[in-house]
């Protein structure tokens, strides 16, 4: 008899319960990134990434919610990002958004979210400006900014007794938001600048540009833009016979990087915030989901920001319930929280201050962490002309 | 400055040039023959680069490794099908709008241009970003102090002379070219002495498009990265150049095409911000078109009566 009781009670709980699940409520959470365009790569892996919090949150019983991935594109311009962004930011049934990789866009685009008051997380532009400019309150943001990267960039490179550089960068924010803070760093560190070539995003060639540059003759020749014309520049540069060393910021970590350029990758460094995924506690737990679904594209640099800014809104959206404003006082407050890229903190703008910044180099067609490198060890030299 | 290096300026510009001059031909081959504009042929270009590629890259899966038959087989399938594309773009859009007013001409091949980069955009695989293009040249290089000479430079460089001189020679000196020029000098006339007007305009479109597609391949090879996009500044310098140069005339074409890469570079080398060269060389466009409205070298049959 007690065993029927028992067995009552067991299939009455188990009804209850699917009856919850059933009964699910359904949040909707935005992502934006450059979907298409050259820096397509970096998009589709935060994507992904953010995509596969949602998915794991789905699959587990103890969520409240079911929650929906709306992916949009920037594109990577302003003009789209603006309208995209307003498309999110004007359907309230979307909480918040994990938005945006291209700094020209994100800083475009603050204005809209603080006007609808949607809060968002920032998972790769790294213009400081995106969260110091402005006092709003719906914007944060998970990946360090520029001002760290170049600070560890001079540093490093003067240690390596570097003394020359000239710079290229493009004439967008985020391009001169890089040249303003390695040139103030290199400054400080003892290193000279030989000339500042200031050049379109969208340019193809360089000839001009790095002639004039070879007669400088620099030991480095610092980039500050994104892969497509990274790409081009270090191309152009082997064939004008440019010996110096290509280091090239956060913008360039991407396999597009190695893929566009083959061998000619080897040995350019760059600079990123955070620890790589695999060094991370829950980097491995990461990697290993993501492989697990299949995505045909990898997660890029900045795949895992994506998945613990997912995160964190998602965390936020349980303890506080799908409410914009409560979401948003829930991440302002936000302290030492525990996220794969490390411990989250945000200060009085939504920056998180991640004090890591990792050093890349390529060795053998991928980014490899200076450390672990053989360029460390002495095995390997870089160029020197 | 050092020799060597003014050399190497001299040489990128000379570079660029012959790729502007290639393109420029092209319009002033169909301005020349038809009166008409052209917008889409800067797309032509592009289209022309990732034919060569997709070839590539089939030819390559096949495992086919011989740098020369790859070569061979890009260019060719480049010019033989952009050549076909010039020749359909011809007969079914441009020739059909001869009575229409000319800006109708200019409107549906600036619609077609659209739709060549935006169907490579999508239908091409990954076709947002940029791509890789073989390195299929030699690549030695000879230093001479500060000036490097590549191998596959010079290579790109007097295959795009030699064209433009083929392309000149077969206009000049042909049955077909006697041809050509008596379309463009009077068109009935023409017909009435028994040319075949129609053929002969599609031949022309196909000449001119066979010439943006060894633009796009050199272009390709000489950057060794080709997008979707690349097609739009190519096509507005190069009518530049052509109207600069005396739209219908090939020797304008090619002054305006190698014109306008010495001022770009000539930008480069004065600015402290480089980005600022191609206003520069555009302005100078504006103020020489202000001076010269018919171009530097003003077609021979300008009047018509």
């Amino acid at each position: 008899m007690y065993r029927l009781a028992a067995l009552a009670l067991v299939f009455f709980a188990a009804a209850a319960g699917s009856g919850i699940a059933a009964a699910k409520e359904t949040v909707k959470i935005a992502f934006i990134g450059p979907l298409t365009g050259g820096v397509s790569a970096n998009g589709l892996g935060g994507r992904n990434s953010a995509e596969l919090a949602v998915r794991l949150r789905n699959a587990d019983p103890k969520s409240p919610y079911e929650y929906e991935l709306m992916v949009l594109d920037d594109e990577c311009k302003p003009n789209i990002g603006v309208q995209v962004a307003t498309k999110a930011a004007a359907d309230r049934k979307i909480i918040a958004g994990v938005t945006h990789y291209c700094s020209a866009v994100a800083m475009g685009t603050v204005d809209v979210y603080h006007r609808f008051g949607m809060p968002v997380i920032v998972w790769g532009a790294v213009l400081p400006d995106v969260t110091y400019a402005h006092d709003y309150k719906e914007i944060h943001r998970v990946n360090g900014t520029m001002i760290n990267q170049n600070e560890v960039a001079a540093q490093f490179m003067t240690g390596l007794k570097f003394k020359k550089w000239v710079i290229i960068h493009d004439t967008t924010d985020y391009g001169k938001g890089h040249n303003k803070y390695f040139s103030e760093d290199l400054a400080a560190h003892g290193g000279t600048v030989l000339g500042t070539f200031g050049v379109t995003a969208d340019q193809q060639d360089f000839n001009a540009e790095l002639t004039k540059i070879k007669e400088l003759r620099p030991e480095v020749i610092y980039f500050g833009g994104l892969t497509p014309i990274g790409v081009r520049i270090r191309s152009q540069m082997d064939k004008l016979g440019i010996k110096a060393v290509f280091q090239g910021t956060s913008g360039i970590v991407s396999d597009a990087f190695i893929e566009g350029l083959g061998p000619l990758a080897e040995g350019v460094l760059a600079f990123r915030e955070g620890a790589p995924a695999e060094k991370l506690p829950g980097g491995k737990f990461f990697l290993e989901q993501y492989q697990k679904q299949k995505y045909p594209d990898p997660p890029e640099a900045y795949g895992a920001f994506a998945f613990a800014a997912a995160n964190l809104i998602i965390d936020a959206i349980e303890k506080v319930g799908p409410d914009r404003r409560k979401v948003m006082g829930e991440l302002n407050a936000t302290r030492d929280h525990q996220s794969i890229v490390g411990t989250v903190t945000f200060d009085d703008h939504g920056q998180n201050m991640v004090p890591l910044i990792t050093k890349f180099v390529v060795q053998d067609g991928r980014w490899t962490v200076w450390e672990d490198s053989e360029y460390a060890r002495g095995k390997r030299k870089l160029a020197k002309p | 400055m050092d020799p060597g290096l003014a050399g190497q300026y001299l040489l990128n510009g000379l570079m660029l040039g012959v790729i502007y001059a290639m393109v420029a031909v092209g319009f002033t081959l169909f301005f020349g023959v038809l009166d008409v504009i052209k917008f889409s042929h800067g797309d032509v270009v592009m289209a022309g680069a990732f034919v060569g590629l997709a070839t590539f890259i089939g030819l390559r899966d096949l495992g086919i490794v011989s740098s020369l038959a790859l070569l061979l087989a890009v260019s060719t399938a480049a010019l033989i099908s952009m050549a076909l594309l010039g020749a359909l773009i011809a007969r079914f859009l441009v020739l059909p709008l001869r009575t229409a007013p000319p800006l109708n001409t200019l409107l549906v091949t600036l619609m077609l241009g659209l739709a060549l980069r935006e169907a490579v955009r999508l239908f091409y695989p990954n076709g947002s970003n940029p791509k890789p293009f073989p390195r299929l040249l030699p690549a030695e290089a000879y230093s001479f102090g500060s000036f490097t000479l590549r191998l596959d430079s010079a290579l790109l460089l007097a295959t795009g002379l030699l064209a433009i001189v083929l392309v000149h020679l077969l206009i000049n000196k042909t049955r077909l070219g006697l041809a050509i020029r008596a379309v463009a000098q009077d068109p009935e006339t023409a017909k009435v002495m028994g040319i075949d007007f129609e053929r002969v305009v599609m031949i022309t479109f196909a000449i001119g498009s066979a010439l943006a597609a060894l633009a796009g391949i050199t272009n390709g090879l000489y950057y060794n990265e080709i997008n979707f996009g690349m097609g739009l500044l190519l096509g507005v310098i190069g009518f530049s150049a052509a109207v600069v140069g005396g739209l219908g005339n090939i020797y304008g074409a090619i002054i305006g095409g190698f014109l306008f890469a010495g001022l770009q570079t000539v930008g480069a080398v004065w600015f402290s911000v480089p980005a600022y060269k191609d206003v520069f060389a555009f302005a100078a466009v504006i103020l020489l078109m202000a001076w010269k409205p018919t171009g530097l070298i003003a077609e021979k049959s300008a009047e018509r009566v």
